[in-house]
């Protein structure tokens, strides 16, 4: 955190210097251990294991908090007969379908509910499909949960307040982490159980009424075949140390893209519409209500989604969508199975897809298996590339690898390249939604140089020339394009869009044209429109919420009246679970929002996240449905039981509880299960320059004995974009190296400053060595690891240059979010720069042939 | 120039008596530093904005002096920041004025060696129509006779560095023109 977000640490530093331990688990030592009361390196790719073990130490000492877990927890609530742990089927959980490798949820439902979904697939149940529903399950359902949960059916769940049934959640959950020991703590993450005794305590010192404990993470949690469940493990850790919707609590993503997060409420994904509602997946004569009704809560604030998508379509296509057309529910593209990133460069390499548009990203470094990326791009009609500057993506047809390997020559390549200058962000006007679900508009201070034009321009412009070109087209196709309200006030000699027009379409507006100001106005019958129903009331009255500038020192320490947080404006989400279940704050040390009895509303520091008149002890009629079928202690709002889940009966592809899987290329056997890899993860085609590892005792893993794991450096930028075009920080960070340990150093001939060949099964790059204690070797499984440390930023163009690390992973991905695993691979090291010319391509075959490599290689369920 | 004048001008007689002992202050000024004044005491104005790199959202104050940013500094103002800039937050003037932004439109004809120069009218112009064409020729009405109203004939990539307007224009655009293919940095 120190290192990749520097200034948001100072509120780590500052905890401390009012007594707060601040705990550091990483690989590396960095800038944030050298200010942590305990750095603890582990294993890359053993999380669950080390946060597991925490949740057993939990559970047999007794420390969760139980008021907290009994109330607001799904913690009581009683399983099927007929769901099986890992416990029973050593490793994986009952429904697995080995032959499309899926999961088949119906057993993990909660007992006694009527189903109508199945996990993170909802409209599965519209069985229809040849597959099975195995293309929905592909289709990244999961991640249409970041606003809420999962669906769980029709019914009242059965519940064991006592928490001694056998089949109750809280029992489940202390027979599936019961394996999870010091010792086997020990033996798989390398951290010596001493050490993880010392963590174990300090959390749980650190958690309860007075006092609560926060983690943070970043991609190293989220870049594995098992990333999802690495968060689940964290969140079930939490939930039982009563640490979620207080101060000072909850899971924190630390995320790298200043509008990362703005771009997935407001989704550039494949799998999402505004504010997580799903794209439709292709069903044989599926309507507007059919969709609603497979993919809506019953019960709390995902029981109108109707309203919030009627009011999407009506953002979108105005007086086109009408109750009679379904408001042009059908005009939406229809996915069939998974369409991420990675699908699109197969379908790239394919030649389905014959043009690409890169906006202010760098896949032929950035992306994992960069030289597929390029092989991709190298087969398209044409590419358009907007940036600052002429990045590798931009120029790989002159200069990439490929061009020096032989592999491809300039004067072969069909793709037509259009690079076009980019704005910067004090050349426009707009919002970004930092990590903290914060909206912050930037105002515009000088106009772009030459050409350079905002994306906002770009996009605008371009679907007003195709308009135009399609226009009296009688082609149903078009349809949609030509419905659509493309009707943007611009200004300027530049005839730059009116970003705060834009922000008001986000933000909806009722029939009478007046801004909305809160999600609750919604309706389903086309009255209001709105273009992301998280974002409505960040232009209540007609005011820009996400401009406002208070200064900090003139608020209290929420600063509500600082910028505009999703959704209205709650800095903490889940907040009602600050108070006690009678809604008295947990304790006056960590009080946050509670019930007033004599205003008879919820009232507090921040917005409660809870509806304000809805008192503690209400309990909700039995048919009641949407935000009216909460009681007073259903904390969580979101979730379709007004609930926390330790364990998910739904929304997840790969297991209602976190299981510990070794990496997809891992030197170590699975100690915990007969199961090696996560088997429903997912595995891209094997292409020749896609192989895959063996693994532990298999013949052949032996040839990467390594792991290797990526990360950023403070003074660059992900793919260096951003970064190694600045002569302040390339000559901060002038070139790529790797991190080896002193032992590692000695055991491989590696000079310090000297150079290094990294070896993977894809690709091989070269970096410079720095030698040093802070990638310290671990005893795993008896024997010693050495992990080497490489920083992603680097490509051959800019000041600062260097191979691009992402070179050398796979596209073995998690199965929920199709996120590769970029933090966790084995690799080999050795001496001296790599190959030029087709030599390098020959030592990668090489080490193919010498690791028995081929297409079956690591593909296993 | 009196005598008091000239002994006052003495650096080390300042130190010696002054209230800078350490000689690091008001004691180690020349005339000529004196005189210095902070590039943002003469801006027109100041603009407020967001840092544009990772996404903690630290505040910026713009500084902009005849039409030119010649200034980034932290803004005090942020409850989030609190005036402070990271290495990289603190180079944002030569991100955003450095002479290593393009700021023409380049073109590669299919087959092309070199970079050639490409109006910008003509550069959408042209990307324009390859849209169009690129999404008639991966068009799909049905996949195993589910409807799908779609085309994978083209992709776009990126989100996560842009404005939320501008990702909302970039979703309902492209998918008004049925593209699924569609995706940033999230998912990486």
């Amino acid at each position: 955190m120190a290192e990749c977000h520097p200034v948001g640490f100072q509120w780590v530093t500052e905890a401390k210097s009012r007594g707060a331990k601040v705990i550091h688990v990483d690989p590396r030592f960095t800038r944030t251990s050298a200010l942590a009361d305990l750095h603890v390196p582990l294993r890359a790719g053993t999380d669950i294991v080390f946060l597991g073990g925490i949740i057993n130490y939990v559970l047999e000492h007794d420390k969760y908090f139980r008021d907290y877990v009994v109330a607001y927890t799904n913690a009581p609530v009683m399983l099927r007969e007929d769901f099986r742990d890992t416990e029973d089927l050593d490793g994986v959980f009952s429904g697995l379908d080995p032959d499309n490798r899926r999961y088949d949820n119906a057993t993990w439902q909660y007992k006694g509910m009527e189903i109508q979904a199945a996990s993170g697939e909802r409209e599965r149940w519209i069985e229809d499909r040849a597959d099975g529903g195995r293309a929905v399950t592909e289709a990244a359902r999961g991640e249409a949960h970041g606003a809420g949960g999962a669906d769980i059916g029709a019914g009242v769940p059965e519940r064991d307040e006592t928490l001694s049934h056998p089949r109750c959640v809280f029992q489940v959950l202390k027979r599936h982490y019961a394996r999870y020991t010091p010792q086997m703590v020990e033996q798989i993450c390398g951290v010596p159980q001493d050490v993880f005794r010392q963590v174990c305590e300090l959390v749980t010192d650190n958690s309860g009424r007075d006092r609560t404990t926060a983690f943070a993470y970043a991609v190293g949690w989220t870049q594995h075949t098992v990333g999802v469940q690495y968060i689940r493990t964290a969140a079930v850790l939490q939930q039982l140390l009563g640490n979620i919707g207080r101060p000072g609590g909850g899971i924190l993503a630390l995320r790298g893209h200043a509008s990362i997060q703005g771009s997935t409420d407001i989704p550039t994904l494949f799998d999402l519409l505004p504010g997580y509602i799903p794209m439709p997946h292709a069903h044989l004569n599926q309507d507007l209500d059919a969709f609603v009704e497979a993919d809506s809560t019953r019960k709390g604030y995902w029981g109108n989604m109707r309203s919030y998508l009627v009011s999407l379509l009506k953002a979108y296509w105005g007086e086109a969508a009408t109750a009679e057309n379904d408001y042009c529910f059908d005009y939406l593209p229809r996915l069939t199975g998974s369409h991420s990133t990675y699908e699109t460069t197969m379908a790239q390499l394919e030649g389905t897809c014959k043009g690409y548009f890169l906006y202010g990203e760098n896949p032929a470094v950035g992306s994992a298996n960069a030289k597929l990326q390029r092989l991709g791009m190298a087969n398209l009609d044409w590419l358009v590339v907007r940036d600052f500057s002429l990045i590798e993506s931009a120029t790989w047809w002159q200069d990439g690898p490929e061009i020096e390997t032989g592999e491809l020559r300039t004067e072969d390549i069909r793709t037509e390249v259009f690079f076009l200058p980019a704005a910067a962000h004090t050349e426009k006007d707009g919002s970004f939604t930092n990590t903290q679900r914060l909206l912050q508009w930037h105002h515009q201070a000088v106009e772009p140089p030459g050409e350079a034009r905002s994306d906002l321009w770009f996009t605008f412009h371009l679907g007003r020339l195709i308009r135009r070109k399609l226009a009296g087209s009688a082609d149903p196709m078009d349809r949609p394009v030509l419905d659509l309200t493309w009707d943007y006030p611009t200004r300027g000699e530049l005839a730059e869009p009116d970003a705060e027009a834009v922000l008001a379409e986000i933000n909806g507006r009722a029939a009478d044209g007046h801004p909305l100001s809160s999600y609750q106005q919604l309706q389903d019958d086309g009255s209001t429109a709105c273009g992301c129903w998280i974002y409505c009331g960040v232009y209540a009255d007609g005011v820009n919420q996400a401009a406002r500038r208070k200064p900090g020192a003139e608020q209290n320490w929420v600063a509500g009246e600082w910028a505009w947080a999703w959704p209205a404006n709650r800095r903490i989400l889940y907040n009602r679970a600050s108070a006690d279940p009678d809604g008295r704050p947990w304790s006056e040390r960590k009080a946050l929002v509670w019930w007033d009895a004599e205003q008879a509303r919820w009232v507090g520091h921040d917005i409660p996240d809870f509806p304000l008149g809805t008192p503690p002890q209400h309990q909700a009629p039995p048919d009641a449905t949407g935000a009216e079928a909460l009681s007073g202690t259903d904390a969580f709002i979101m979730q379709a039981d007004g609930k926390a889940w330790l364990y998910a009966p739904s929304g997840l592809t790969d297991g209602p509880l976190p299981a510990h899987y070794e990496p997809q290329d891992s030197p170590f056997r699975n100690l915990l299960y007969g199961r090696q890899r996560n088997p429903v993860r997912h595995v891209m085609p094997p292409l020749p320059d896609n192989r895959y590892q063996p693994s532990a005792d298999e013949p052949g893993a032996q040839v990467f004995p390594y792991v290797a794991t990526t990360y950023r450096l403070t003074e660059h930028h992900t793919a260096g974009g951003m970064s190694r075009w600045l002569p302040y920080l390339a000559e901060l960070q002038p070139e790529f190296f790797c991190e080896v340990s002193p032992e590692l150093a000695a055991e491989r001939g590696l000079a310090h400053t000297g150079w290094a060949t990294i070896v993977s099964a894809r690709n091989v790059i070269e970096a410079r060595v720095l030698v040093t204690d802070r990638v310290p070797p671990l005893t795993v499984q008896g024997r010693t690891l050495h992990q080497i440390g490489l920083p992603y930023h680097w490509g051959p163009n800019g000041y600062s240059t260097g191979d691009a690390a992402n070179e050398l992973l796979h596209l073995s991905l998690d199965p929920n979010t199709h996120i590769q695993e970029a933090k966790a691979i084995a690799v080999d090291i050795r001496p001296g720069r790599r190959p030029r010319g087709p030599a390098a391509v020959q030592l990668v075959r090489a080490y193919q042939v010498r690791a028995g490599i081929d297409e079956h290689t690591g593909t296993e369920m | 120039m009196g005598v008091r004048t000239w002994i006052d001008s003495w650096p080390v007689y300042r130190q010696l008596k002054g209230t800078d002992p350490l000689g690091r202050g008001a004691a180690a000024k020349s005339a000529r530093s004196a005189r210095l004044t902070p590039r943002t005491a003469s801006a027109d104005r100041v603009v407020k904005s967001v840092c544009p790199y990772c996404a903690v959202g630290c505040g910026q104050n713009v500084y902009v002096e005849g039409g030119r940013v010649t200034q980034i500094e932290g803004d005090p103002d942020s409850p989030v920041s609190r005036g402070r800039l990271c290495p990289k937050g603190s180079a944002s003037l030569q991100l955003t004025t450095g002479d290593a932004r393009e700021h023409y439109v380049l073109h590669r004809r299919p087959y092309g060696t070199e970079w050639q120069r490409l109006d910008l009218d003509r550069a959408m112009d042209m990307i324009a129509d390859r849209v169009i064409e690129a999404r008639r020729a991966g068009w799909q009405w049905e996949v195993d006779r589910a409807r799908t109203r779609r085309t994978l004939g083209f992709a776009s990539l990126g989100g996560a560095t842009l404005d939320n307007e501008e990702n909302y224009l970039i979703k309902k655009l492209f998918t008004a023109l049925g593209a699924i293919q569609i995706e940033n940095q999230a998912r990486i």
